[in-house]
């Protein structure tokens, strides 16, 4: 039996606001000591009041105009009660009954596939606190317990997508899509392991006559790597259920990342019931026609945006469009360097290589490994006119890189310039054939392989400045005489 | 001191030297009688210049506890000052101390205190209404020139009329409620305690304006810098029928009301019966809002942070420990019955309901109100019961029937003395429509004129307090 896959995303994004979303303490709290940005209002002490932030509406606007969403003119904030020690009010203030952002979309991009992901809702709501066990991972059985309430009030949105996604690839590419969007926005620094963005997923399976499974939900995924894994995990464990005919339980489950595994957190049956209901002390929140107009103008290019525009004014394939506009540093240091070079292909190439290649193996940042559009130029014009091949050149960037010497300079300076006299190849070659009679015969009996030999032994001579192109046709000549 | 400061005006005690003193020892020498008084300050001699003023212990004022007379905030500090607090001591307030209520403000009766009930200045054997009750009966037996209480279905206008004094409910809003302990938000309105409608209009000058840390605070001003006129002539007043002939309206308080409305009439005002049949759902409407808004009120008293920790096995019988012992039988009711309201299975059945009919009162009342200066009825259906004389929580319930609807619509109310009923004070009740509240003030003023209640314009003290 064939089963498909359903799966939808509630992705919690944290704002990148200055300050907590009902006080004024500063919201960017991640590795700070613990209780060291609260205040009554944000720790609940009685008698304080939420008053709410405007830049939270601002943000959630924005990611809701990005995202395609119908923006509500009125929108509601609702408690969400519950006990928990790490939610010191008892309730979270949040939007249940009427979001601020509804019925939305967004690309999703994978390989030649492009599909309409339906945005449910997007709403506002405030973080909760964090425990800290003594002993253990969890409240039971640790000796102890510490409350560190510096992310209460921290401002969340809450994106909630249709069950549009049908693998746990798109599932992460849908992720990636997401923070880059969010990023292009600035509203959200993107950053899952500083919990800025976290995921819960559901999934179940459908078979062919259309009897799907009961609905799964991993909670809490924190890297765009376990996004998938969970769900590939989850999906191979549900269709062999299926398979044998046993019921998936509904519930909520977790993803244990070091195991690999998903385990059982709670059944439907625990469920909590968190009577909902419209906050008394936050008046509706009504949203003008004026503000909506002017985020919207105020909306930078998106990443798919930039995606059509790349492929479109650059003529790049849509890979290379799709990474480049994944971070709007790169993609903009792309520009520059197609701009100068008037190469966008090949810019394309060396960032998407070299550069990106050096940030990961060193861990640098763009900033620390820009070459200049006009050295980038240079390059470029050296290779062109043969002066230096395109190794040698791969070979000097890291140096471009450290001492930010010009291109032209560094070839002059290290006599790295290309060997183009024929006396100079003819003389290498000549130099093989003695030295291995056995390979040119080899080559007369029709081997033509054996060529690559004798090019790279020019080249090893030459310290790889030879001419490539004309160390081959030499060696071919030569080796037919 | 050459003037006594129990036959004069706020305005004039505002100036008068001394006055702190003067309060703090009638707090010394009777407060043990009333128990109004949870506990009271001590400022050093060079804070003790300005004007005395008590504060109901649910609203904070830094360096006091504020325990809404509960267990559960027994040794609660208040880390910040309630915006009306701070208003008050920036304009040269001193506080006297924090006064008696029902726990977390629920209760009719000051019964319901965790440190043992207050008593009403009229008779000692009797309750001073509530929850504002503590506050009532400083005022009513001058231990206070004025007090703040909150009122979130006349727990300030009822213990007013129980203890013979002016309590007056602003429209929701010009109030900032920062700084006091939530009951139900959307009702809860603070609210000044004082012997005439003055002395409330000079309170409300002081506490009264948009706060930015409450932001159902309302961004219009109303002027309460007023000189309250008395004049009820060509004012029109209208008298639910529903309320008139509640059944469990006191046959004394109503021939009290009676004969005040008669002398309202001679004086030149309108009085009419009409009907508003919506009130009757008053007190069933505000039992399903104001409980389920406590129970998620009060959901951050689960004994992690504040009150006492019992031991318990795991988190939720812990928190369940904590909450048992520390919140007393009418508060765990009303917790209860607001977490039943809001609860999945019954939200559309209690909740919604009770937001539609809040909606449909509140379309009645201001229909009324366009039409007619003021709504008119008693305070209470009853003069104060005896300590201990009721029993059922609901019979305290239907004792609000008269006050609630300004709550649930969030009008300004003020209860005006006018006169005595078996030895007992008996309130009239006036409401108005949204942003009223300076002529409402004036109305009250015109019928403290006319009522027998009043000395040179201020509310009688019971004799025994008087010396």
């Amino acid at each position: 039996m064939m089963y498909k896959t359903v799966i939808g995303l509630e992705i919690h994004a944290q704002l990148k606001t200055e300050t907590k979303a009902f006080c004024s303490c500063r919201a960017d709290v991640f590795d700070l000591e613990p209780n060291t940005v609260i205040c009554p209002v944000c720790t609940g002490q009685p008698g304080t009041l939420p008053v709410l932030n405007e830049r939270v509406v601002e943000f959630a606007v924005m990611a809701g105009i990005a995202m395609n969403c119908t923006i509500n003119r009125r929108s509601v904030f609702d408690r969400k009660n519950y006990f928990y020690p790490d939610l010191p009010k008892g309730y979270q203030i949040t939007q249940y009954f009427f979001p601020i952002a509804e019925n939305g979309y967004l690309y999703l991009v994978n390989g030649e596939e492009k599909r309409r992901i339906r945005i449910r809702r997007i709403h506002i709501e405030e973080d909760a606190g964090k425990m800290v066990h003594q002993g253990t991972e969890s409240i039971t059985g640790s000796s102890g317990s510490y409350l560190d309430l510096n992310r209460c009030g921290v401002p969340l949105i809450e994106i909630v997508t249709e069950p549009d996604l049908k693998s746990p690839v798109e599932a992460r590419i849908f992720m990636e899509l997401l923070r880059d969007t969010l990023r292009a926005l600035g509203v959200c620094s993107g950053d899952m392991e500083k919990g800025a963005l976290r995921c819960d997923a559901n999934i179940s399976m459908v078979d062919e006559s259309g009897r799907s499974s009961n609905r799964v939900e991993v909670k809490n995924i924190n890297s765009f790597k376990f996004v998938e894994k969970a769900l590939e995990f989850e999906q191979e464990r549900i269709s062999k259920a299926l398979a044998s005919g046993v019921d998936v339980a509904k519930e909520t489950r977790s993803w244990n990342f070091s195991s690999k595994e998903t385990y059982s957190m709670r059944s439907k049956e625990e469920e909590n019931d968190y009577r909902y209901f419209p906050e008394p002390d936050l008046p509706e929140l009504i949203i003008s026609d004026d503000l909506i107009e002017r985020i919207e103008r105020s909306l930078p290019e998106l990443p798919w945006e930039k995606v059509e525009r790349f492929m479109e004014q650059y003529s790049l394939p849509g890979y290379d469009a799709s990474v480049l506009a994944s971070d709007s540093e790169i993609s903009s240091y792309f520009e520059e360097v197609a701009q100068a070079t008037g190469k966008p292909k090949e810019s394309s190439n060396w960032i998407m290589g070299e550069v990106m290649r050096l940030m990961n193996d060193r861990q640098l940042s763009l900033e620390e490994v820009k070459v200049s559009p006009e050295n980038f130029k240079e390059l470029f014009d050296l290779i062109e006119q043969g002066k230096i091949s395109n190794k040698i050149a791969k070979d000097i960037f890291p140096v471009i890189v450290e001492n930010g010497k010009s291109p032209t300079q560094l070839v002059r300076e290290k006599g790295l310039q290309q060997i183009d006299d024929d006396t100079v190849i003819e003389d290498a070659v000549r130099k093989a054939m003695n030295d291995n009679p056995a390979a040119v015969q080899q080559f007369r009996d029709g081997k033509e392989g054996v060529l690559g030999y004798f090019v790279g032994a020019v080249m090893k001579a030459t310290k790889g400045k030879a001419n490539p192109s004309k160390a081959n046709e030499i060696a071919r000549r030569l080796l037919r005489d | 001191m050459t003037k006594n400061p129990l036959n004069l005006r706020l305005s004039e005690i505002m100036s008068l030297r001394g006055s702190f003193e003067f309060y703090r020892e009638r707090i010394d020498r009777y407060n043990d009688k009333l128990n109004a008084f949870l506990q009271v300050s001590n400022p050093s001699d060079s804070q003790k210049e300005g004007f005395p003023y008590a504060l109901k212990d649910n609203i904070l004022a830094l360096g006091t506890r504020t325990t809404c007379a509960s267990r559960i905030l027994e040794n609660y500090e208040s880390p910040y000052d309630a915006t009306v607090t701070s208003k008050l001591n920036n304009k040269g307030g001193i506080i006297l101390g924090k006064t008696n209520m029902d726990e977390f403000a629920m209760g009719s009766s000051t019964e319901n205190s965790a440190f043992g009930p207050s008593r009403n200045p009229w008779d000692l054997d009797r309750i001073p209404g509530g929850s504002s009750g503590g506050s009532a009966a400083a005022v009513a037996a001058g231990l206070a020139p004025f007090a703040l209480g909150s009122d979130t279905g006349g727990s300030v206008r009822q213990p007013a009329s129980m203890c013979g004094i002016v309590g007056f409910k602003p429209t929701y809003g010009l109030v900032s409620r920062y700084g006091l302990v939530a009951f139900a938000s959307s009702l809860d309105q603070i609210g000044p305690l004082t012997r005439c409608a003055q002395d409330a209009a000079e309170v409300m000058a002081m506490i009264a304006g948009h706060d930015p840390k409450d932001s159902n605070t309302l961004r219009r001003n109303l002027d309460f810098n007023v000189s309250i006129e008395s004049d009820v002539k060509g004012l029109k007043f209208a008298a639910p029928s529903e309320m008139l002939n509640y059944p469990g309206l006191d046959s004394g308080v109503k021939e009290r009301f009676l004969s005040m409305m008669e002398a309202m009439r001679s004086a030149g005002a309108k009085v009419e019966e009409i009907s508003i049949p919506s009130v009757e759902y008053a007190v069933a409407t505000y039992y399903l809002i104001a409980p389920a808004e406590a129970s998620s009120n009060l959901a951050r008293y689960d004994g992690i942070r504040f009150g006492s920790r019992s031991p318990a096995e795991d988190y939720e019988s812990l928190i369940n420990k904590n909450r048992d012992s520390g919140f007393g039988e009418e508060v765990k009711r009303r917790i209860l019955l607001g977490t039943f309201t809001l609860s999945a299975t019954y939200y559309d059945a209690y909740y919604r309901k009770a937001l539609k009919t809040r909606r449909i009162m509140a379309g009645e009342l201001n229909r009324v109100l366009n039409e007619y200066d003021y709504i008119v009825n008693p305070s209470s259906p009853v003069i104060a019961p005896r300590l201990g004389e009721i029993t059922d929580p609901l019979a305290y319930y239907l004792m609000d029937i008269y006050t609630i609807p300004a709550n649930v619509a969030g009008l300004p109310s003020i209860s005006v003395p006018i006169g005595l009923v078996d030895g007992l004070p008996v309130g009239l009740l006036l409401t108005g429509k949204r942003f009223s509240d300076v002529s409402l003030l004036n109305a009250a003023g015109g019928i403290e004129d006319l009522s027998p209640s009043y000395e040179n314009g201020l509310a009688k003290i019971p004799e025994r307090w008087a010396k």
